[in-house]
This record gives C-alpha cells, sequence and structure tokens, in this order.
C-alpha cells in the first residue's frame, strides 16, 4: 500500500513523468485515430438522415464532443491546478498549463460549430442565450488563465495564481451543463440523459460517442507533447534534463 | 448508406458549407495545434542541446 502511494508520489516528480509521458504519447495518437476513423466512418457513412435537420444535422458529430471536452478538460484543469495549490507538486501546475489551450481550442471549435449549425436551423450565428453565453464565458476563462499565467515570470507563483481563477471559473461549468433545463433557451435540450433511453438512432448514438473518444485520445495525447515542452522549459537548469536531452 | 454520388455527398443536401465548414475547422485545428506543441518541444529540445555543446566547448578551452 505504502510502496503504490510512493509510485504516484515518484510520478509527481518532473524527472520520472518526463519519460512516462513520452512512452505514452503514441498509443494515444493510435487511439485517437482509431476512433476518428470508425467516428468519421459512422458520422457521414452509416448515421441516417435527419427527418427534420436533413443533413444539416451531422454537425452533431464535432459539436457535442467539442463542448463535452471543452467542460470535461476545464474540470480536469481545475483539477491539476487545486491540487498543485493543495500538495505544491511540481507537475501538476505544469499538466493545468498544458491543458488550457487544448479547452480553449475545444471551446472555439464548439462555439465556431454552434454557429455553423445555428444559422441553417435557427436562421442566427449567435444569440444571447444562457448556453452559448456560458460557453463564451468559458472560453474567455480559458483564455485568461493563459493571460495570468504569461504575465507572471516566477511560475510557482504563475501556477498558484492561475489556480485560484481556475477554480473559482468551476462554477461556470455546472451552468453551462444545465443552462438548457434552468434557462428557457433556443439550444435544444441535452443529447444523452442520464434518466432516459437517448431518442436518437442508435448509429448516430455511437458515431457521437467514437467522435468524443477521439476527441478525448488527442486531448491527452497533444497535452503530454505539451507538458513535456514545460517541463524541460521549466527544468532547464537542472542535471536530469542536461542528460535527458540527447 | 445514403449517398448515390459523390457529388451528392459532398452537397450534404445543401448544407455543405455548415457541414463541412465546421468538419473543416476541427480538422484544421486538430492538425495545427499537436505540430505546434511538437515545435515547442523540439525547440526547447534544441536549445538544450546547443547549450550542452557551448559548456562543452567552454570547458574544453579552460583545459587547453
Amino acid at each position: 500500500m505504502r510502496q503504490s502511494i510512493i509510485q504516484w508520489f515518484r510520478f509527481g516528480s518532473p524527472q520520472s513523468f518526463y519519460p512516462l509521458a513520452g512512452r505514452m504519447i503514441p498509443w494515444f495518437w493510435a487511439a485517437a485515430a482509431a476512433f476518428g476513423i470508425a467516428g468519421l466512418w459512422l458520422s457521414f457513412f452509416v448515421a441516417p438522415t435527419d427527418a427534420q435537420q436533413g443533413e444539416g444535422y451531422r454537425i452533431i458529430f464535432v459539436h457535442v464532443p467539442a463542448s463535452w471536452m471543452s467542460m470535461f478538460i476545464y474540470l480536469v484543469m481545475a483539477f491539476w491546478a487545486g491540487l498543485g495549490l493543495a500538495l505544491n507538486t511540481r507537475v501538476s501546475g505544469m499538466m493545468a498549463q498544458a491543458l488550457a489551450p487544448t479547452g480553449a481550442l475545444m471551446a472555439a471549435l464548439s462555439l465556431w460549430t454552434g454557429a455553423l449549425w445555428g444559422k441553417p436551423m435557427w436562421g442566427a450565428w449567435w444569440v444571447w442565450d444562457a448556453r452559448l453565453t456560458s460557453e463564451l464565458i468559458l472560453f474567455f476563462l480559458y483564455l485568461g488563465f493563459m493571460a495570468l499565467q504569461a504575465a507572471i515570470d516566477d511560475p510557482r507563483r504563475a501556477d498558484k495564481a492561475g489556480a485560484i481563477l481556475a477554480l473559482v471559473g468551476v462554477v461556470n461549468i455546472p451552468i453551462i451543463y444545465f443552462s438548457v433545463k434552468w434557462w428557457n433557451t433556443l439550444h435544444q435540450g441535452s443529447t444523452i440523459n442520464m434518466n432516459k433511453a437517448p431518442s436518437m438512432a442508435h448509429t448516430m448514438l455511437w458515431g457521437m460517442l467514437l467522435m468524443a473518444l477521439c476527441f478525448w485520445m488527442y486531448t491527452i495525447a497533444v497535452a503530454l507533447v505539451r507538458v513535456r515542452a514545460i517541463i524541460l522549459e521549466r527544468e532547464r537548469h537542472t542535471d536530469w534534463v542536461k542528460h535527458a536531452v540527447e | 448508406m445514403q449517398w448515390n454520388s459523390v457529388g451528392e455527398f459532398f452537397a450534404m443536401g445543401g448544407y455543405a458549407f455548415y457541414v463541412w465548414g465546421s468538419f473543416g475547422a476541427c480538422v484544421l485545428l486538430m492538425f495545427t495545434e499537436p505540430f505546434l506543441a511538437r515545435r515547442r518541444l523540439s525547440e526547447v529540445r534544441k536549445s538544450l542541446i546547443r547549450e550542452r555543446l557551448a559548456d562543452e566547448l567552454e570547458l574544453q578551452q579552460k583545459t587547453q
């Protein structure tokens, strides 16, 4: 038991996490590609035409995964930031910093694909509706987190300031998630409901889930690449880094 | 499969701009981001290698 706890703390040190991340990255790329190919095949060739929205509904296969990931990455980022704040582990802050750009990218894709879906179906690229507005705030939270960290020279202090911003911003996640229930919005209700069987065709659901898995694996892979760069940048004056790079 | 021709597939039932605009943006950003992340990693690696070479050179000059 104690041995395994020590193992976990060992991976909390940049020196042992750097090679571990390097070994994991190819597997996550492979998984992202496999899920992506399968998901795209279902999205375009298996899932039937929608009775109401015709072929336009196919935007769902990227819109929903991007939106889910934008919220999920924020929670993971806030978790790492909070852990770093509480335990002062070095890799935690680096993980939070590595996740932020990918989270911002997912939020941007969610807003972009949402606009391209809203225009033909609602007749508007954008409306100041609860769901859309709270997602836009999420995008700004990511940008704010990145800007705040970039503005502080000392990385440990940057981590602390970023962690506080990230933790305060967590309140926005349930607001986004429940916005379609709490307020009368133009945005449709949640696609998948925990309490009842999904109303959509099974092939549509599977296409969406596979695309979500692809986005998830992609996120892990790209965040690990970025965290390796951050580790080397921050630890560049240590002995192990000098020997890690051949 | 619901497509009778390649043209029909690309037309997306009249929603071509919206559907391909969405998928295109995802593909574009999801290929650009890993490229930038990799470049950041290789740049810090290169600068570390340069630094070490400079250190070694300095050491050689001192010993000579």
